[in-house]
């Protein structure tokens, strides 16, 4: 039996940022000898890619091209026919494989949880292994259920086939992270939940990777999902070829090949937009006056601005509508009588996607973007978002050029 | 009186409850057997259904023997081992041990196909993802593959233990006591409530024996199909971040 003393992962507090280097160093997998170069389902060749600790790598390509077992070739499910793989520099093949494993998370689409146990029992099957004393455990388990928002007091002594799918993958991701892994392997994680589930959880997960820090090599077959939730994303093609290596918005600023433009879509432009943020964007902005101002000053300074509106806001500074160039009094105090449109407020955290779609939608195509007290900040219209992208687009080929070049 | 009531007569003669050809020593001899082939059937059946079902190396020529086996009838099988246990033992070779060797063969297939079956049928990813956490292949084995196939295999061994005490009641006719000694004194003294009797006797106690398995089996089946207590919903949580401030 292992030394029953916790080890440091027992004592480290999950909120330590604890991660690991992977580097796969021409890896290549093959089923069958002679169907070597046809590449086989399943089949990786010459795999070079090396993900900096803590940071989401996420392996995307259709079915049977690789990704898969490109993963489980880290903890050893399947062994490599050629070339390594280093985990802190170190090769995966010369440690001892169930010690290897039960340090690298693995979660899995079908969650994998053993049916017979509870779901306390089952998130912490890692620390049973590494023969933790019962009460560390237990503690564990319970802290785990609370970090993926499940409460304990209700969740513990159930079993898997009593929760719904969601909540199961949730459970999933606690065992994995039961001992403090440095490297997680998550194989379509969220593959199996409806929409609406899904989206949750892949929020979920970002906010748990910001405080975790984990390495994480994360696969799925979902474009949209690979450009959301990775920092870094392998594009894979049939044979276990990786046809690109970068970050999301390289990969749909510029594609490295015709496959990768396809297979991230024609859309490629707004997903862009829905990887960078208002707070991105330098802002504009607009003349404003507030309530109760005097109306020639205000009405002065709107005719000098090119837009023909002015904005309202109230003595916190908080938007109230928009005030047409052609209402505004000569003389008198500014009032809320006078505001003839509203448009979309925005906040610093809105996607440029989001910000584009409500800006289609509004009254006044200017979307007015607010802090967390609700108070003005600046503006943003669809020729900024329009000329952002140009630029960034233009940025991203530049760089991709000087790497291939 | 019909046949009914004679079995009834038989059955509650108080005569008929003492002495070495008494229904309690009968019973006992009966079971004793029984026992005895069930569990070195077992011991036989379990190890080899666990490996083949664990590695799923060669499960399908072990399930193909065990039917084989399953194939040759009752008599037939007695028949065969009384040549062989006679070299052994001339005396033992004509009572006890044609009859159990009989038994055990009999007892395998049902043990060893249901073990075979019910590891096998264990979710792939189930043992997957055990191993992937770094599970042995041993701990993967004791640990998910048996509890969950804990149900299928008790059947198994209920299915075996049915089979067993059905082929104990032919021993009679090669010497060994047990139940199969009043039908076959039945019909030899032309004694149609003696030879009922056993049969109803070997009846129940094959009845029981089901009864008593497929308890077992229930008993120990995984909480995957739990109706008992209704799903909980998703709990409600905000959102991750509204999307517009």
């Amino acid at each position: 039996m292992p030394d029953p003393t916790p080890t440091p992962a027992a004592n480290a507090s999950s909120s330590t940022p604890h991660a690991a280097t992977v580097e796969f160093d021409h890896v290549t997998k093959t089923y069958d000898p002679r169907a070597a170069k046809a590449g086989a389902p399943g089949a990786v060749n010459d795999l070079s890619l090396s993900i900096p600790a803590g940071r989401i790598c996420v392996l995307v390509g259709p079915s049977g091209c690789g990704k898969t077992t490109s993963l489980k070739m880290v903890n050893r499910l399947i062994e490599p026919t050629k070339g390594r793989i280093l985990l802190d520099g170190v090769d995966v093949a010369t440690r001892d494989v169930t010690e290897l494993r039960r340090g690298i998370g693995y979660v899995i689409q079908q969650t994998g949880l053993f049916p017979h146990q509870t779901i306390e029992d089952n998130v912490a099957t890692v620390p049973r292994l590494l023969g933790w004393p019962k009460a560390r455990q237990k503690e564990r388990a319970q802290e785990l259920l609370g970090v993926v928002g499940l409460d304990p007091s209700r969740y513990a002594r159930r079993y898997p086939a009593q929760l719904s799918g969601g909540e199961r993958q949730r459970v999933g991701v606690a065992r994995a992270l039961a001992a403090d892994p440095p490297v997680m392997l998550m194989d379509e994680p969220f593959g199996a939940v409806d929409p609406i589930v899904r989206e949750r959880l892949q929020n979920e997960f970002l906010r748990l990777q910001e405080q975790l820090a984990k390495t994480i090599l994360f696969v799925t077959h979902d474009i949209d999902e690979a450009i959301k939730l990775g920092d870094v994303v392998a594009v894979f093609r049939d044979g276990g070829i990786v046809e690109q290596f970068a970050p999301p918005a390289e990969i749909l600023a510029a594609p490295a090949s015709e496959f990768v433009a396809r297979f991230v879509g024609a859309d490629r432009g707004l997903k862009r937009l829905s990887l960078t943020r208002v707070n991105d964007v330098e802002l504009g902005h607009a003349p404003t006056a507030r309530a109760g101002d005097g109306a020639a000053d205000a009405r002065e300074r709107t005719r000098r601005n090119e837009l023909p509106y002015l904005l309202l806001l109230d003595a916190e500074d908080r938007p109230i509508g928009w005030v047409d160039e052609a209402r505004l009094p000569a003389e008198g105090q500014l009032g809320d009588r006078l505001v003839s449109a509203t448009s979309p407020l925005l906040d610093r955290r809105t996607t440029l996607k989001d910000a584009l779609s409500m800006l289609l939608d509004a009254d006044v195509q200017i979307g007015v973007v607010v802090d967390r007290r609700g108070a003005y900040r600046g503006i943003i219209t669809v020729e900024q978002i329009a000329g952002f992208t140009r630029e960034t687009a233009r940025e991203a080929q530049v760089r991709a050029d000087a790497a291939t070049g | 009186m019909g046949i009914i009531g004679d079995v009834i007569a038989w059955l509650t003669d108080p005569a008929h409850w003492t002495g070495p050809s008494g229904i309690p020593t009968r019973v006992a001899e009966h079971l004793a057997i029984s026992l005895a082939a069930l569990v070195i059937a077992s011991l036989i059946a379990l190890p080899i259904g666990l490996y083949v079902g664990h590695t799923r190396r060669g499960g399908q020529s072990a399930v193909n023997v065990a039917n084989l086996a399953r194939a040759i009838p009752s008599l037939a099988l007695i028949g065969i081992a009384v040549p062989i246990t006679v070299l052994v033992d001339p005396q033992v070779g004509f009572k006890v041990l044609p009859t159990l060797i009989a038994m055990i063969v009999l007892g395998i297939p049902p043990i060893l196909i249901n073990t075979y079956t019910g590891i096998t049928e264990v979710d792939r990813d189930l043992t997957e993802a055990a191993n992937g956490m770094g599970l042995t292949s041993r701990q993967v084995l004791t640990g998910v593959e048996l509890p969950l196939a804990a149900s299928v295999i008790m059947a198994g061994i209920g299915s075996a233990a049915v089979q067993i005490i059905a082929t104990a009641t032919l021993g009679a006719i090669f010497g060994f006591g047990g139940l199969g000694s009043y039908l076959v004194q039945g019909i030899a003294q032309n004694d149609d409530a003696m030879l009922f009797s056993g049969v109803v006797l070997v009846a129940a106690l094959a009845v029981g024996a089901e009864a008593a398995f497929g308890f077992l089996g229930r008993a120990l089946r995984p909480h995957e199909v739990d109706t008992a207590t209704p799903a909980l919903l998703e709990p409600s949580q905000p959102e991750g971040t509204p999307a517009v401030g």
